[in-house]
């Protein structure tokens, strides 16, 4: 249990730091950047409660292909990029209450429907293959109507990106 | 610690060998060559020709609908992952109904194609 609070101290300051970078960074490609720290923070995580599949979709999907979209996004826009340039709004006090709010909400949630229950020493892994009887099993029609979402993005994309 | 994490071992040792294998070259390596920069060694290398502008350009919107699409059946390809690991036991109904996932998403593919989105100028 101690080197798995180490190594959940280093993924939590990692997160922390490359939380804070997004948000304070001038640069709009940076903070993009320092986004995928975050994010393969929490896959670290995930690995931390056993959670390998999850871990490996967040890596393979988030740092992948949701980061690539992200830095097309931002060099779409007309945001200077590559210049240091102010990226504070002037109405960022009222952004200190909604994140207290939201920081109180999930604390209170969190605390709420857990209390002091402790991890268990050790976790059961759940493999892939129980992810998989579960997907091909009882959520078989939640994961078709996934691919009419997904088609429904694609066409909904390319409506959009077309000149005419 | 569990045994599912203990074989997570071996992922951080790679991680921290090939971290201290890339300083140790790179800073043996600074230690030793000379150090002379000029103009044409600056130059951000461009095919062997000089760059013309700034690398900080808008990019095209085509591009983002390479992106998206790569998203997209990157989703796809995550769901293939836990299908494979039971492929012998579905059998043929595992083959359709991972069928007619892929046939759905192969639609949004043929839609981008018959527009024209695919084609490069």
């Amino acid at each position: 249990m101690v080197a798995q609070n180490i190594f959940f101290a280093i993924f939590a300051v990692i997160m922390v730091v490359g939380a804070l970078r997004v948000v304070t960074s001038n640069n709009v490609v940076h903070a993009a950047l320092w986004l995928v720290t975050v994010l393969a923070g929490a896959a670290g995580q995930y690995i931390l409660l056993s959670a390998e599949f999850v871990a490996v979709t967040q890596v393979l999907v988030y740092i992948g292909a949701v980061m690539v979209l992200f830095l097309f996004g931002t060099m779409l826009t007309r945001a200077r990029l590559g210049e240091e340039t102010d990226l504070n709004n002037k109405t960022w006090i009222l952004g200190i209450p909604v994140a207290l709010l939201l920081f109180g909400t999930m604390s209170y949630a969190l605390i709420d429907s857990f209390g002091d229950e402790k991890l268990p020493e050790d976790a059961t892994v759940v493999s892939t293959q129980v992810i998989s009887d579960q997907i091909f099993g009882p959520y078989l029609i939640p994961f078709w109507a996934l691919s009419f979402v997904l088609l429904a993005a694609t066409i909904g994309a390319i409506v959009l990106a077309r000149k005419d | 610690m569990s045994e599912f994490l203990r074989s997570y071992q071996t992922v951080i040792w790679f991680g921290v060998v090939a971290v201290l294998l890339a300083s140790l070259l790179l800073g043996l390596a600074s230690l030793v060559r000379p150090v002379k920069p000029n103009r044409e060694k600056q130059l951000a290398y461009e095919s062997g020709v000089d760059p013309v502008g700034d690398g900080w350009v808008q990019s095209q919107i085509r591009y983002y609908v390479f992106a998206l699409l790569f998203v997209i059946f990157d989703v796809e390809a995550v769901f293939i992952f836990p299908w494979a690991t039971q492929l012998e036991r579905y059998a043929g109904f595992g083959l359709v109904e991972m069928g007619i996932f892929v046939f759905v998403l192969l639609l949004g593919l043929v839609y981008a194609w018959r527009k024209g989105v695919l084609r490069w100028i």
